[in-house]
């Protein structure tokens, strides 16, 4: 394997891990103000207490996806800075006024409802402006102005793959939160807010698989590529399909509590299908960064890469312990789980 | 107004907003860690109970820290690309250690604060332990860049603008790196040291407070002094080795600091004043006779280069000055007004009279001013370079016309957040009160 492709395949394994760590952390977060203020389910609560600790490993996770790109691909910054200023900074603004609110609130149980709203509307809002980067790779969107790029803004925003992106990157979020969000209640022994979120990822499942397909007819014609591409890679998106199905049918089995679903296998199979999504559209994506301007080879870092590799290793090697345990603490521990 | 001006301001400003927030984040987990062991070595309940406050306020601040640390981090990779660019090839691995520095900071920092009374007293202490040590490696590793920039090594750069012959760990160890990260760090201790004293000096001011809660606030404020005094020592004899790095590595900054127009041997200090470019000498300023000369190398007869060995267009702004003037200024009043109460306190062994606690009360803005001006004054005094002789500024900066946008948009939510936490900080310690703290464990 050539280092660059081990490279993209790094920074693409990081941004799995973000998509799901980020989908649980907006997804829980709009969750939250969905049942903030019926007092019928505790189904916020739970959303609100996997979200309490959890934000700012998701935060740290966006971070080391930007720092990624930047050592892996120098020379893709200048282009990707150029054309992602106004989303990303969106995004970071966004970012920072929930993160703050969201421990404000912590401290301030008097202004609970507001950051059940912030949390709530940038849950939606945040993935929104992430996975509305998707399409600006896929080509047709930038333009040189005098050697310097531009991202044309009319253009996209008059793009329907851009609004089938974000339909796509909101029902994804909120089916896998769902799902684990039904998982997390069981473990508190929480059967309401378990029912609650089965009820949701039950008709989120189909809704967003569905829509991930028609989002793939609606990519402009200059991505005609890419969707060759995914056509080659078929085999791929079919065993997610696959793993989507178990995960889904998991749902309908009966537990020995004559309660519906196994949760956890559905939790397995769902980041199943997701991983192979993913890596199968990004090896779909190869070999552009953002088509037809930049590849992954031309981007790539002329350093020591080794040295690179060796402190990632280091740094997740220190790192397991801790999330070790921060999953005894916070996702395990029944103290904290079931606490009133 | 031109584009680089703007990228320069929205940037700026961020990192002076997260610079007062991150100060704080380095410092605090010290001062916690401090109290945690003297409560272990006095079994005195205060200083646990002093820990747990600390802890709280802490954690929200560490909050708009990490939110701002994520701004900074993003946003100069989105206003600088072609800094950047270089970046990525040559002193890229700070970032990433420091990521995994961040990383275990928030992750220890999460189960410090959400399951503190779950742990057994060790792991509690382990992991505020393991909060210090990320804060601190983040502080260190990201000064590292900022050094880098001010002295940049390690690579070789072609008439074309490519990088070649990168050399890592040269450019990561490069000249100003250690001295650097020592005053980043030894100024944030010193700070939060201050910052508590002045909390502490702020109460005692208070008529109406038992004797206990007058008590707890003395031994937070002896703390406070006796750190705050050491670590202002210790950012002063570092503060004077990174001077001598200006004059090895970087004399055009160090001429702009001290305002020093002609070459000279034996070169006077001017201390206040400002730079005047139509008199080539700094105005109304207070001159020491050979001690700038003596300072750059420890010899009277040492030749300090100026301003005037190079054009002009290469000068930074004439200001920085002032700037220096303010951070060093703040560093020696800190010393002094730590010293005196400290004399107060064990000398003449009398109670700190209000005007003594009043002056103590600054202590803590006052240590804010010095982090902002000094920041400001290695950043600007590096102007027009981004990378010192290297990477100009202007090139480096995007060119996207949305910034002006996006620079109102953040110095909203800036404001906005300073106001807010100043806030919530003092809705949370109202309602919960040391006097209420101190009651809860007697009973």
């Amino acid at each position: 394997m050539e280092a660059s492709s081990i490279a993209i395949t790094i920074l693409w394994s990081i941004l799995f891990v973000y998509a799901m760590l980020g989908s649980l952390d907006f997804g829980a977060g709009f969750w939250g103000m969905v049942y903030g203020k019926n007092s019928q389910t505790n189904a916020s609560i739970i959303a609100n207490r996997f979200l309490s600790p959890a934000w700012e490993v998701t935060n740290v996770f966006m971070v080391i996806l930007v720092v990624s790109v930047i050592t892996f691909f120098p020379f893709a910054t200048t282009l990707l800075a150029s054309i992602l200023l106004v989303p990303v900074a969106l995004g970071l603004f966004l970012l920072t006024v929930r993160t703050t609110f969201m421990v404000f609130e912590h401290h301030a149980d008097r202004f609970r409802n507001v950051l059940l709203v912030t949390s709530g509307v940038t849950g939606l809002l945040l993935p929104a402006l992430l996975v509305s980067i998707l399409p600006i790779t896929l080509g047709g969107f930038v333009d040189f102005e005098n050697e310097y790029p531009r991202l044309e803004y009319n253009e996209l925003l008059a793009h329907p793959t851009l609004y089938m992106h974000v339909a796509f990157g909101l029902t994804t979020e909120l089916f896998i939160s769902a799902i684990f969000l039904m998982d997390y209640a069981k473990e508190a022994d929480n059967w309401a807010a378990y029912h609650t979120f089965r009820k949701h990822a039950i008709w989120l499942g189909p809704v967003s698989v569905i829509i991930a397909v028609l989002t793939i007819g609606t990519f402009p014609t200059e991505a005609q590529w890419i969707v060759e591409n995914i056509e080659a890679n078929w085999i791929w998106f079919g065993l997610s399909i696959i793993a989507f199905l178990i995960g889904y049918g998991a749902l309908f089995i009966k537990r020995e509590n004559e309660q519906r679903g196994i949760s956890r296998l559905a939790v397995v199979a769902i980041i199943v299908q997701y991983g192979l999504a993913i890596y199968a559209y990004g090896s779909a994506h190869l070999p552009y960064l953002v088509f037809p301007d930049l590849t992954v080879e031309e981007s790539f870092t002329n350093a020591n890469f080794s040295l690179i590799l060796v402190v990632y290793a280091i740094g997740f090697g220190i790192l397991i312990p801790g999330f070790i345990l921060f999953w005894k603490l916070f996702l395990k521990d029944r103290r904290y789980l079931k606490q009133d | 107004m031109d584009v680089v001006v703007m990228a320069r301001a929205l940037f700026g400003s961020s990192l002076g907003f997260h610079i007062i927030y991150a100060t704080i984040g380095v410092g605090l987990p010290v001062m916690i860690i401090i109290a945690e062991i003297l409560y272990l070595i006095k079994k005195d309940s205060d200083y646990a109970l002093m820990a747990r406050r600390w802890t709280k306020g802490f954690a929200i601040i560490l909050a708009v820290s990490i939110a701002s640390g994520t701004i900074v981090g993003v946003m100069i990779s989105l206003l600088f690309p072609s800094f950047m660019e270089i970046v990525g090839q040559v002193i890229a691995l700070p970032f990433q250690m420091e990521i995994f520095a961040f990383l275990i900071e928030a992750v220890f920092m999460s189960i410090y604060l959400y399951a503190a009374d779950r742990l057994p007293p060790k792991l509690r202490l382990v992991s505020i332990f393991a909060v210090a040590l990320g804060a601190i490696a983040s502080a260190i590793l990201i000064t590292d860049v900022h050094a880098w920039m001010n002295t940049p090594s390690g690579f070789r750069i072609t008439p074309d603008g490519s990088i070649t012959d990168v050399d890592t760990w040269a450019a990561f160890f490069n000249p100003s790196f250690i001295t650097s990260a020592l005053h980043v760090v030894f100024s944030a201790f010193m700070t939060v040291a201050f910052i508590i004293g002045s909390i502490a000096a702020l109460r005692l001011l208070k008529k109406n407070i038992s004797k206990e809660e007058r008590n707890y606030h003395k031994k937070a404020l002896t703390i406070a002094l006796y750190f705050g005094l050491i670590t202002s020592l210790a950012t002063a004899i570092n503060g004077h080795e990174t001077a001598q790095k200006l004059h090895e590595y970087n004399p055009r900054k160090l001429a702009a600091a001290e305002g020093l127009f002609e070459t000279t041997r034996y070169a006077p200090l001017s201390i206040g004043g400002y730079a005047s470019l139509e008199d080539q000498r700094v105005k109304y300023a207070i001159e020491i006779p050979y001690a700038l000369s003596f300072l750059a190398a420890d010899r009277f007869d040492t030749e300090v280069k100026g301003l005037n060995e190079w054009p002009e267009e290469l000068w930074p702004p004439l200001y920085v000055h002032i700037l220096f003037n303010i951070m060093v200024g703040v560093g020696s009043v800190l010393i002094v007004i730590a010293m005196f109460a400290l004399f107060w306190k064990l000398v003449l062994k009398k109670e700190y009279p209000p005007w003594l606690l009043a002056l103590l009360v600054t202590g803590g803005p006052l240590g804010m001013i010095g982090i902002e001006a000094g920041w400001c004054f290695s950043c600007i005094g590096r102007q027009p370079w981004t990378i010192t002789d290297v990477l100009r500024t202007g090139e480096a900066a995007t060119h996207s016309n949305s910034v002006g946008f996006l620079f109102v948009l953040f110095i909203t939510l800036y404001v906005t957040l300073i106001f807010a936490t100043a806030f919530i900080l003092k809705f949370y310690f109202k309602r919960n009160p040391v006097s209420l703290d101190l009651a809860k464990g007697e009973s």
